[in-house]
């Protein structure tokens, strides 16, 4: 992060200063009852530095990531990382979004493409596009340094604002991914979270990189809470390598006929897999923390953050 | 659009290059279109629709022996897009084209239009207009150029990232790529980020890819565009 910098929020103080920070995530739904996503980020509250809101993710028409965010941040005291892909909206909404977000006291912002619409639930919409994650960074640090929009026009008053935009340590050619990421860095971006990995060599390499680049990183990890997740995961998430041995692990966990034993047996999984992953990696400098992707399964960000 | 025909002699065959890429409206779709009418003269493309095997000699011979007794006449012009063309074609049907009650054009969006504004006819456009693309061979044919007024393939190593890419985007490869492959379409296309990163790499001009590309001016596009360069 750029020195002299103002800190607008908890996340981006907590890495500033040094701290190793958890983020956990909430999903809104398609729905107007915001009580669910209250009820994660409850259970993620006394864990977590912050937690992402999610913005219409696989492209599906869901709940305001801003209206759920603020929602959260309101009832909740959870501090929200904002998603925000580029996919839905032109550089107006895109600018209306993002001082609107600062107006309702939202502080982070995470820059995404987003997954094409043509993989989502509307697969008939217009996928806007109309700026990319680079540009939309620089979009972020003209509001938030210069006051002016993008087009150069002038924005009354302050917007405390920190963007942060997101990485995939499993991306072949790594190379491509790191130059387009070391563009974003000078652009102004202050803060990384990263696609789930389950490679601890890998992750290591990549942030070696970014140690290099001077960006800190919160790694993402995706704990699983059942066998047929990591199964899942395994199977149909391309990009992503599972272990064998996790899943071999975790399919003996599910085997157990006792359900709240069943339970333990598969969080022992998760807890033994990624606490000796985070403990491995912490003695990397630019690892700041880790980006739990939570959904449904809030209850592991605890152990994990204990057991760290 | 210009639609260009180049007649190229090699050793093999005379090549046609195709510009416009058009695809037939299906048989049913043009019945229920042509049906109120009672008279239709046929309008194809000698140029890009001739081609792609739409709009030709051929395809218009057979859509008026299928269409049957309320065809009037049917003319191939040359290039249905280029107004003198149109003009100096269709003189010789004058009187075809002043009885009937329609003009089926086989040609794309472009030269449909062309046929509207010197016919003064009720247009039903026989085809579908898809895309500026390349020809691999008859009925193979790629999105190449998406007309965006600001060419970058010097700085994108000769691949276009606005229409190679699903989402258009000017600075790299977004999440949605998997060991080069597209997350649009099941991961079976290229994704053109790394189409890209591989061109300039073998140019030996890899820092290309470090330059920020800023936004698109996007208003060009945004009204329809003329052009009078004398």
């Amino acid at each position: 992060m750029e020195m002299g910098r103002a800190i607008h929020s908890r996340l981006m103080k907590a890495i500033t200063e040094g701290r190793f920070v958890f983020t956990g995530e909430v999903e809104p739904l398609k729905t107007a009852n915001a009580e669910d996503i209250v009820r994660a980020a409850e259970a993620l509250r006394d864990w977590t530095v912050a937690c992402n809101v999610t913005d219409n993710p696989r492209a599906r028409a869901y709940m305001s990531s801003i209206a759920a965010a603020h929602i959260m941040q309101i009832r909740t005291g959870v501090e929200a990382v904002c998603q925000m892909t580029v996919r839905d909206r032109n550089r107006i909404a895109l600018q209306s979004d993002l001082l609107g977000a600062a107006a309702l006291g939202i502080r982070n912002v995470l820059t995404m493409s987003g997954d094409h619409t043509t993989l989502g639930d509307n697969p008939q919409a217009m996928p806007v596009y109309d700026i990319d994650t680079a540009q939309f960074v620089r979009m972020v640090r003209g509001i938030v340094d210069e006051g002016r929009d993008l087009a150069g026009n002038r924005i009354a008053g302050k917007v405390g604002l920190h963007v942060g935009i997101t990485g995939n340590p499993n991306a072949e050619p790594l190379e491509m991914e790191i130059m387009k990421i070391e563009k974003k860095v000078a652009l102004g971006a202050e803060f990384m979270q990263t696609q789930a990995t389950f490679d601890i060599e890998r992750a290591k390499g990549f942030l070696r990189e970014m140690g290099r680049l001077k960006i800190p990183v919160l790694l993402g990890i995706f704990p699983c809470k059942s066998y047929a997740t990591a199964e899942h995961l395994r199977r149909s998430v391309p990009g992503i390598t599972v272990p064998d041995e996790f899943v071999e692990q975790m399919k003996m966990a599910d085997a157990e006929p006792d359900r709240s034993r069943q339970r333990d047996r598969i969080d022992g999984v998760n807890i033994e897999f990624f606490s000796s992953m985070i403990r491995e990696l912490r003695k990397t400098e630019q690892l700041a923390g880790m980006h739990v992707m939570t959904i449904g399964y809030e209850r592991i960000v605890r152990s994990l953050s204990e057991n760290a | 659009m210009h639609g260009v025909i180049v007649i190229h002699y090699c050793r093999y065959t005379a090549v046609i290059w195709n510009l416009i890429i058009t695809r037939q409206k299906s048989p049913e779709k043009i019945d229920e279109m042509v049906a109120p009418y009672g008279s239709v003269f046929i309008v194809g493309c000698g140029t890009c629709a001739t081609g792609c095997g739409t709009g030709g000699e051929e395809q218009v011979k057979a859509m008026a022996q299928r269409l049957g007794g309320r065809v009037l006449g049917w003319a191939v012009v040359e290039s249905p897009c280029d107004a003198r063309i149109v003009r100096r074609d269709l003189a010789a049907h004058k009187g075809e084209l002043e009885v009937a009650d329609a003009v089926l054009c086989m040609a794309c969006g472009a030269g449909a239009q062309a046929i509207a504004d010197h016919t003064e006819k009720l247009i039903i456009p026989a085809l579908d207009t898809l895309f500026i693309g390349k020809t691999e061979r008859v009925g193979r044919y790629f999105e190449r150029c998406r007309a965006c007024t600001d060419c970058a393939l010097l700085e994108t190593g000769g691949i276009c990232p606005t229409v190679r890419c699903s989402k258009g985007l000017q600075n790299g490869p977004c999440g949605g790529q998997v060991n080069g492959k597209c997350e649009v379409g099941e991961y079976k296309n290229d994704c053109a980020w790394v189409l890209i990163f591989n061109s300039l790499k073998r140019q030996g001009r890899l820092e290309a890819l470090k330059s920020y590309r800023p936004p698109k001016d996007r208003s060009a596009k945004a009204r329809p565009q003329e052009l009078a360069s004398r």
